[in-house]
């Protein structure tokens, strides 16, 4: 009862109606992706690499679960704290512990595994493999998926153990690449059991109930606001990056920007994002979707790649700060200063990705100069945008929650959505028209163009902006007074 | 120093704060008591330039302030949390406000000096984020952040409160420092009218918004206030 208040009376389900609509057209959009990917994946094997598409599955399942466990670790907030209050309160301990671990299952990052896994299965059934071996597959599949989300509420708040997950995935990977030790001739063994025998799915479900109990167990013993209720306080370390003073007003921000990204769970997963980000382009540049490999929706993945950190950091920008606005705003605040270490942070991150995405260098030089191209668009026009149309947006930013990292619904609004169209059009339109009309070098060159002229006028904009953050500072201030 | 004229403020329709007319004169230590509600946050918010005045102006050191940011270099002020950036240790947020004021480092470690009794031990070198300390730690916090960078103008809104005798009583000794210099115009509000009377020499009281009674703080003033206020 109490849940379904805190769920209606959030103040993101009383947005307008248009912006429902437009959700409702993401979160079908996702599950189309989602849905495609899982049909998709059956015929994608079998056509081209020849191979029984169950027995590929199988045998990288032991990745996936573990790179759910990694986004888990990071990304899924465990709902301890809403259930202090009722404490006092004449409820039984067993009920509270149930009722808070039971609010874990209907997370998210248990059902988006369903858009993936049940159109697989159907393909499977229709493709004549035995239903029942499916089903009892399926069904240890969806235990598993469960069991990491048990595994993830024992494992809570420990980033280190993040870093051992990325350690330890990347090492199999590394090794399993050259040959050396492959840990997915081990574990399909068991992934396959699971399909051909009709007892071997059990064992998931076993782990399950397990981890269950064992998950209860800990919290109605440390059901107290002194130890598995209590917020984890991280041991905090005065950092002061002198050399950083040496940019003056820029390097005093700048200090702050890496604080904030440092220590923050909404800020860190800017740059989980950006990473991804990173490897999108992937679908494009592979080849391995028809409709992505023609020269506008390669430019389009060549905004996307470095641009990751551009668009998840800078679309919040100034409200970032927004817990200690009002401290900003008494403070003499140099807004070019300000405004400047934001930019120079999207640069740098701009600048560090196209590094990292020289990867694509294995699909030719081609491909890898429309990244660059695509970096410098970003950098040059993009990242003017991106903080212009921020100043427009008027959404708190909780930091302290991993929540809503996936595009705010509260961040769209009109003008933000119409600064945000040149991003991505614009670039592929000047390509698509250099690339047809003359050639696809001269289309390169005129994005790349377009990027040194809009740096060339970035005094202008930002003058631009300052503008914005003084005629729009009370409504600012007001809007950011109201916690998400 | 600090001027308000046909000032008012109103949401919806509703009037909350309506100053005609009030000036604070340079070295003044003024004292802002109330009920909820009655408009003494309001007034620091409109002092700050935060909201959006219904009618007439505020004037700090001779700017009109929603016109200007020249009074931000003289003006520190410390009215809630939102002045105080969780994620930052102590230290880290006393150098941000330091070179945001011009002060180098020096500068600060030498004011962090001068009021580490206040501190208590419990605030420099604790290896915590201001967002994981107590109500009481934060708001010291915060009060001794005003401090950086000889401010002429200093505005507390509801500084003792949360904060333990000890230190409340530490806080007065800080307050009346600074009242004593001519240089310095101290802005407080309490709902304390004791704490008040000690540390301010003049005192306003304002009711549903308007300004009730302004009195120079003398041996009867105690007395005077509690009889108003006892109803």
């Amino acid at each position: 009862m109490l849940e379904w208040k805190s769920f209606f009376r959030s103040a993101s389900f009383r947005t307008n109606l248009a912006l429902k609509i437009l959700m409702v057209f993401g979160a079908i959009y996702f599950t189309l992706i989602f849905l495609f990917m899982g049909i998709g994946v059956f015929y994608l094997i079998k056509e081209e690499l020849n191979l029984d598409p169950i027995l590929v599955v199988n045998r990288y399942l032991i990745y996936y679960i573990l790179l759910d466990l990694m986004i888990r670790l990071f990304l899924q907030k465990i709902p301890v704290m809403n259930i202090r209050p009722l404490l006092t309160l004449p409820i039984k301990k067993s009920t509270i512990v149930n009722f808070a671990l039971g609010k874990t299952i209907l997370s998210f990052f248990n059902f988006v595994h369903c858009f993936f896994f049940v159109p697989f299965s159907i393909v499977l059934v229709i493709e004549g493999y035995d239903i029942v071996s499916i089903i009892l597959w399926h069904i240890a599949l969806m235990a598993l998926v469960y069991a990491n989300n048990f595994f993830n509420i024992l494992l809570n708040n420990k980033d280190y153990l993040f870093l051992i997950f990325i350690g330890a995935v990347l090492a199999l990977g590394t090794l399993q690449y050259y040959g050396l030790f492959d840990i997915t001739s081990y574990t399909s063994v068991f992934f396959q059991g699971l399909f051909d025998t009709k007892y071997l799915f059990l064992l998931p479900i076993v782990l399950l109930i397990s981890l269950y109990l064992i998950t209860y167990t800990y919290f109605k013993k440390n059901l107290h606001l002194d130890t598995g209720l209590s917020s984890k306080h991280s041991v905090a370390k005065t950092e002061q990056y002198t050399w950083l003073n040496q940019f003056g007003t820029i390097g005093t921000f700048l200090k702050n920007d890496i604080r904030l990204i440092k220590r923050n769970k909404r800020s860190k997963t800017t740059i989980f994002m950006s990473v991804l980000f990173l490897f999108y382009g992937l679908l494009f540049f592979s080849g391995g979707i028809e409709s992505y490999n023609n020269p506008m929706m390669h430019m389009f993945a060549g905004i996307f790649v470095t641009g990751g950190f551009l668009f998840t950091f800078g679309q919040f920008v100034p409200s970032w700060d927004s817990a200690y606005y009002p401290l900003m705003m008494t403070q003499n605040i140099p807004y070019k200063g300000y405004l400047n270490s934001k930019w120079w942070l999207i640069v740098i991150a701009t600048a560090v990705s196209t590094v990292i995405a020289s990867f694509y260098l294995y699909f030719g030089l081609e491909i890898y100069l429309i990244i660059i191209v695509g970096a410098v668009y970003n950098i040059g026009v993009n990242s003017h945008l991106v903080l212009l149309g921020g100043a427009f947006t008027k959404t708190p930013v909780d930091l302290n929650s991993g929540k809503g990292a996936f595009g705010d619904k509260k961040a769209f609004n009109a003008k933000t959505m119409l600064i945000s169209l040149p991003k991505l059009l614009l670039p592929m339109i000047i390509y698509a028209l250099g690339y047809y009309l003359i050639n696809p070098t001269m289309g390169l060159v005129l994005v790349a163009l377009t990027g040194v002229l809009g740096f060339a006028l970035r005094n202008k904009v930002f003058t631009m902006i300052e503008k914005v953050y003084k005629t729009e500072k009370y409504k600012t201030i007001d809007a950011y007074k109201q916690k998400g | 120093m600090i001027q308000a004229k046909n000032l008012s403020k109103a949401y919806n329709g509703t009037t909350v704060l309506k100053i005609d007319h009030l000036e604070i004169q340079k070295g003044e230590s003024f004292g802002l008591v109330g009920n909820n509600g009655a408009g003494k946050t309001t007034f620091f918010s409109l002092l700050l330039d935060l909201i959006q005045p219904t009618t007439g102006e505020i004037i700090n050191s001779g700017f009109r302030v929603d016109q200007s940011e020249n009074w931000k270099t003289v003006t520190a002020s410390f009215l809630d949390e939102s002045f105080l950036i969780g994620y930052l240790t102590p230290e880290e947020y006393f150098y941000f406000i330091g070179d945001l004021r011009g002060q180098n480092k020096a500068d600060v470690d030498a004011l962090l000096k001068k009021h580490e009794e206040f501190f208590n031990g419990e605030i420099l070198n604790s290896k915590k984020y201001i967002r994981d300390f107590s109500k009481g730690n934060q708001k010291k916090v915060g009060i001794i952040a005003t401090l950086i960078g000889n401010p002429e103008v200093i505005i507390l809104d509801e500084p003792f409160a949360n904060l333990d005798p000890t230190t409340q009583f530490r806080l007065k000794k800080i307050i009346k420092e600074l009242a004593d210099n001519p240089e310095i115009t101290v802005l407080v509000s309490s709902h304390d009218l004791l704490h008040t009377v000690e540390v301010s020499n003049r005192i306003v009281a304002l009711q549903k918004g308007e300004i009730v009674k302004d009195i120079q703080t003398s041996a009867e003033t105690l007395e005077e206030l509690e009889r108003f206020f006892a109803v």
